[in-house]
Formats: structure tokens, sequence, C-alpha cells
């Protein structure tokens, strides 16, 4: 298992987020690149990247089932960046993203059960069974989206790094895409703007190497993604994206940037998707040997577990014993959301207006 | 009651609602530093500042999606296009984005927003500056489309379009901005949804909208000198449409013409004319007759030009045959 070089075990004083001399650490914990991440922080972070495994992996299981229908993107893989943008964040700061959202909404901490009933298109979906998987919202947790169409979830990032500067209200954004989203026109009208009126936005690339079939060398002139906003004067920082830990310290950066007034940053996390782009995409642009070099060279999951079990924190049976338990909660949480009913036919008519006309054809809908 | 522009009548609502909720911006190409390149927001950038006046770099797409963004966080922008053929370029974000948004998130987020500016066809600028894409965007659940023919109704509509808490697209008509009209002096809103009888009469139902509306209203008076009385019908609001009122004219001229600038194929005449056949069909004496623009990109030849518009000379004639006076 690799492990990263820094790590080392120590004892210290809880001590969120900050770097504090190593002599005056008590609790136990990993100091990553002088950033300490006390015990309870770690297995927080470690669950919630495997609970998304185990999520996303029933969500396949389902869809295969044909339970779950229409397009599926799934994020296994990908959890580390899942789980590290919310741990830099503040549940204040705005989140949206592109349709592979699962991952994104549930690290954010969103109802499980919700997001499945969601994905099975039930009454009690997140947002009512309308939506479905690629359209993931949750204003509680100032998630917006779950954006179905490529890139279209830059320019209302935009929007909503503009709403917190026109009302100073220190939020952050963190507006997230992939490498086949960097390419979209609309991004760059978004980095620029951002960038010309300092907006307070953290633009990520999840960049896990193809755009559905096209891979990066065959899309990008300059697949170095985070140089992307050198002409809008965007610095950028290109992450290891299979290391939480590296991850989070630098998205933290990245966040403190933003917030402190100075304007947009450009984060690349390098990652890789296990699967193929969507439900229906057997993957045959790619050899077995990249995903299996990813698959046991660098999961994420794998490597946090090998840092606390070198760190004295856990141990290989508390994760195996933990794995079946998640396993379990995630059966039950599929169980739970298929018995659900579907949403009532008059829901078909809600929610497209907020201000009916009453005079007005053809809502509410009496002639049709 | 004053005499003022028709772009003053929309400098007047924006002003006014911008005083009364500061949640309200105006973005757009030109409309702080140049006061707008049809001077609709005159003043404002002296009025309100460069925080609430914004220019943006020409990127449509871009600032389309600011607003929807910044609409979902709990403002109320106003966007303009300099015209909506520029608006083209952002339709992902109106038709994707704004008009989904509260279905798609089930309720959660909404985009409470005006999209302003000029459309319709206009003077000797050939095919691409010159269309009238209302049925575009009037297609859409979702949206709500008004589009004023006049300075007061063009006052009251945008103070109810940008007071609205859905997403609002107002087109202008670039010809009529500088028309004179009274506009009364204490405040008003004119509800979004309702239309507006503009000439009573009794002899057939002409509906048209915004600039057609002056048109219309030309016809009529040619008309009542052959001695047929039309009623000029203006909707004001494509989307949602009132078609209670349509339908009570033709109840009593039992006779429909419904003039458009825009391209005839699926154009809002077909959608009137269908809405006159499934609930008026009885009323109906002869068929409902429609007069559009051509189906032609424009031409900039200014003869070629005018062939391409409706004429008020095509609309006496359209009553004519309408009423069963040809």
């Amino acid at each position: 298992m690799p492990c990263h070089s820094s790590l080392g075990i120590i004892r210290a004083k809880y001590n969120y987020g900050g770097t504090m001399p190593a002599k005056q650490k008590q609790e136990a914990g990993i100091t990553h690149d002088g950033l300490f991440y006390p015990e309870a922080r770690l297995h927080e972070m470690h669950d919630k990247m495997l609970f998304i495994r185990r999520f996303e992996e029933k969500a396949g299981q389902l869809y295969g089932l044909k339970k779950i229908g229409g397009f599926c993107h799934l994020c296994n893989g990908q959890e580390a960046v899942c789980v590290g943008l919310h741990q830099a964040s503040e549940t204040t700061d705005y989140m949206m993203t592109s349709y592979r959202d699962h991952g994104h909404i549930l690290a954010r901490g969103t109802d499980a059960t919700a997001v499945m009933a969601e994905l099975l298109g039930k009454a009690g979906g997140i947002v009512k069974g309308k939506g479905g998987s690629m359209h993931m919202f949750d204003i509680e947790k100032n998630f917006a989206g779950g954006n179905g169409i490529v890139g279209e979830q830059v320019p209302i990032g935009l929007g909503f790094g503009f709403s917190s500067r026109y009302k100073d209200d220190g939020r952050v954004t963190i507006c997230i895409m992939g490498d086949g989203g960097i390419n979209q026109g609309a991004v760059y009208e978004s980095f620029n703007m951002a960038a010309l009126w300092k907006l307070p936005i953290v633009f990520v690339v999840e960049n896990n190497q193809y755009a559905m079939g096209t891979s990066l060398e065959r899309a990008s002139a300059e697949t170095q993604l985070f140089k992307r906003g050198i002409s809008f004067k965007i610095p950028g920082m290109k992450i290891d994206g299979m290391d939480v830990l590296e991850f989070e310290k630098k998205m933290r950066e990245a966040m403190d940037h933003a917030r402190s007034g100075k304007g947009p940053m450009l984060v690349e996390a390098m990652t890789y998707r296990y699967r193929g782009h969507s439900m229906s995409d057997p993957a045959t642009y790619r050899t077995r040997a990249e995903v299996d070099e990813w698959r046991s060279g660098r999961d994420p999951i794998a490597r946090l577990q090998a840092q606390m079990i070198e760190a004295g924190l856990a141990t290989e049976e508390h994760f195996k014993q933990l794995d079946k338990d998640i396993k379990k909660e995630v059966a039950a949480i599929g169980k739970a959301a298929e018995a659900q009913p579907e949403p009532d036919a008059s829901e078909l008519w809600t929610d497209i207006y907020s201000d009916p006309i009453e005079n007005a054809y053809p809502y509410p809908g009496k002639v049709n | 009651m004053s005499k003022i522009t028709y772009r003053e009548a929309l400098n007047q609502a924006m002003c006014e609602e911008m005083k009364l909720d500061d949640r309200v911006f105006l973005m757009g190409e030109e409309v702080a530093e140049y006061n707008g390149a049809y001077k609709v927001s005159q003043g404002m950038l002296d009025k309100f500042g460069p925080k609430r006046v914004i220019d943006t770099p020409i990127t449509e797409l871009g600032f389309a999606g600011l607003g929807v963004g910044a609409s979902m966080a709990g403002l109320r922008p106003i966007i303009e296009f300099m015209t909506w053929n520029f608006a083209i370029l952002a339709l992902d974000q109106i038709v994707n984005a704004a008009a989904k948004m509260k279905y798609m998130s089930g309720g959660q987020y909404s985009c409470p927003m005006v999209f302003r500016g000029a459309g319709g066809s206009a003077a000797r600028v050939g095919a691409q500056h010159s269309q009238s894409l209302e049925n575009w965007l009037a297609n859409v659940p979702g949206l709500k489309v008004v589009m004023p023919s006049n300075p007061a109704d063009a006052k009251g509509l945008l103070k109810a379009a940008i007071r609205d808490n859905d997403t609002v697209v107002f087109i202008e008509n670039e010809i009529n901005y500088g028309d004179v009209g009274e506009v009364p002096d204490h405040e008003y809103i004119i509800p979004l949804g309702v239309a507006d009888v503009k000439r009573v009469g009794s002899d057939v139902t002409i509906v048209a909208h915004s600039r057609m509306t002056g048109f219309a209203l030309a016809a009529a008076k040619i008309l009542a000198e052959q001695g047929i009385e039309a009623e000029v019908i203006d909707p004001r609001t494509i989307r949602p449409l009132d078609e209670n009122t349509i339908l009570a004219s033709v109840a009593k001229t039992h006779c429909a013409v419904v003039v458009e600038e825009g391209w005839r194929f699926a154009g809002i005449g077909a959608e009137i004319s269908a809405r006159i056949m499934e609930r008026g069909f009885d009323d109906l004496d002869s068929p409902v007759i429609r007069v559009t623009g051509k189906d032609v990109p424009m031409p900039y030849a200014a003869n070629l030009e005018a062939l391409a518009v409706p004429s008020v000379a095509d609309i006496v004639e359209a009553a004519r045959v309408a009423c069963g006076r040809a």
C-alpha cells in the first residue's frame, strides 16, 4: 500500500484545520504536510469515502436490475475529491457540479435514502423524483445541482459567487467541472468575469482523464488543465485527487485565497473513474492495465486505510467489519428507497411556476 | 398622465423597482457607462452606482448564467441583452437552466429574474439582427414571455416582471423605443397574463402583439372607414396566454385575424389560432387567418425588407376576408 512520505504518528491536542509545532500535539491523529488531522476526523473522512463507494456500487446494481433508469454516472475512484471538497469548505459555502453528482451530495451530508430514492424515481427523492441521477439538489446544504449540460454549472457558479460579493456574505462558491467540461466556451466566459470582478470562487476540475470516451490528450491542446486560467490571471493548482489528506490540505489553501478577496482559484484534481462514463459505457477506450494501476495502486480509500493503520488509529479488522456494516446500511437504504411510492400524478404540474397565473392557459393545467 | 417614450417608460420601471428592492440589479453590455446601447438604462449608473448597474464583457452565455446563479442565491437580476438576436448564444442558460431549475430541483431553487432586450424586426440590419424569436421562448414551460406594445404597458409590465418570482423573458421592440405615449403619473403595475382590448369592435377580432399592435390599430382605423369595426386585442403576455379575453372577443365577432412579425411556421399565430379552434370552434363563422412575417431570412434591400414583414394593408385585407367582406 502506498503511503505519503510526510505521514507521521503524532499525539496532539485537537487542532482542527491549523498547524502547530509537533511537540505540543497530544491527541491521536496524522500530521500531513504540517496539517494535523485528529483521529475522529480521519475516521469521518474514511467512512464517508467508503460509504460513497458502496452507495455507487448499489446504484450500479439497481441500474443493472433496471430499477434506476436513464443516465447514471458513478464516481467510484473519485471519492477523495468529493470528501476533500466538503471537508475543506464551510456548510454555508455554495457548491454545484455536473451530472456526476451522487458522491458530492452525499459528502455534503444529504440524506442518503433521499438520494437513492431520487435515483429510483420515488416520491421521497431529494427532488421529489423529478430530477433523477443527474439533477440532485439540496438547498439546505447549499448544493445547487446536479446540472446535466456539460459546463452549464460554471456560469451558474459565477452567479453564486457574484451574489456573495454583492451581499458580502463571506461565502465561497465551489464550482466543479470535469476535464470534458473545461473545454466549453462558457467556462472561459466565466473565468474572465470571475477574475475581472475578483469573485470568491474556486473552480475545481475533476480530471479523471476521459471526457466520456475521449482521452484528455485527444481533446485538449493544453493537458495541464490548471494552467487554463493563466490568460485570465487565475492562479492554478494541480492536486493529487487520490489522496484525501493532500487534496483537502491544498483545497483549503484555495478556499482561503478565494475567501480573502483575492479572486478565483483553479484547482485541478487528478483522479480516475473506475467505471465507464455512464452505466451504458463499457469503457473499451482504455486498457484493463490502466484501470488496475489506478485501482490497486492509487485507490484513495485503501491509501487512507494504510495511513491510519500505520498510525495505529485502526486495524485491518476494523475496516473489514466497517465495510460489512456499510454494505448492510447501503442495502437497507436501497430497500427503504425501493419501498417508497412513485410520485403522485399531480406532481407532474407542480414546481413549474412560483406565481401561477389563474386565467391563463395552460396552467393550472385544466386543458391540455 | 405624462407623455414619455417607450425607452423612458422602461427606464422608469427599472429605477422604481431598484429603489424599492436592493436585490435588483441591472447587468449587460453597455448598460452602465455607455448608458445603454438603446439608451434604455440612461442615467442608471449615476443613480445606483457600479455595484448595481454593471457593464459586462461581450459574453452573453456567461452573464446570462451569472443571472441564473445570482437569482438562485436570492438576488433579482435584470439581465439585458443588447438584442434578443444575441441571446441565442445564451439559450442554454435560459432554456435548460432558468426555465427548468424549479422543476429539476423539486421546487427547492427558483430563478426570479428578468431577461430583457430588443427584439423583433429592426430597420435595414439584415438577417442576423432582425427577427422575432418569441415563439421559441414561449414554447418552454417555466418561462413567462412578455411583449409590451406601448410606453404605458412597457412600464407596468416590466415592474410586474421584476417583482415576479419566475423567470420572465421581456422582449421589447427595437423600432418602438422612441414611440411616445401617455403613462400614468401614479405608481402602477400591469399583471402578467392579462390581455388588453386596445380597440372595441364587433365585426372582426384582430389579435396582435408588440409592434404589430400599432399596425393592427392602424388597420382598424382604415377598416372603420370602410364600415368594419375591428376589435384589437394585445395579449401583452405571450406565455401564459390570456386566451379568455381572445375567446370572448371571438364569441362576439365570430371571426379572427392573428398578426405577428415572426415567421409563420409554428409561430405565435399558429398557437393562438389553434386555441380558438379548440375552444371557440362553434363561435367561428370563418377560418382564422394568420398574417405573419414571410418565411425568409430578413433581407437588407429596403423594398425586400418591406415585403418580409406584415403591412397594415395585409391586415386590412385579411380582416375583410375573415368577416366576409373582401
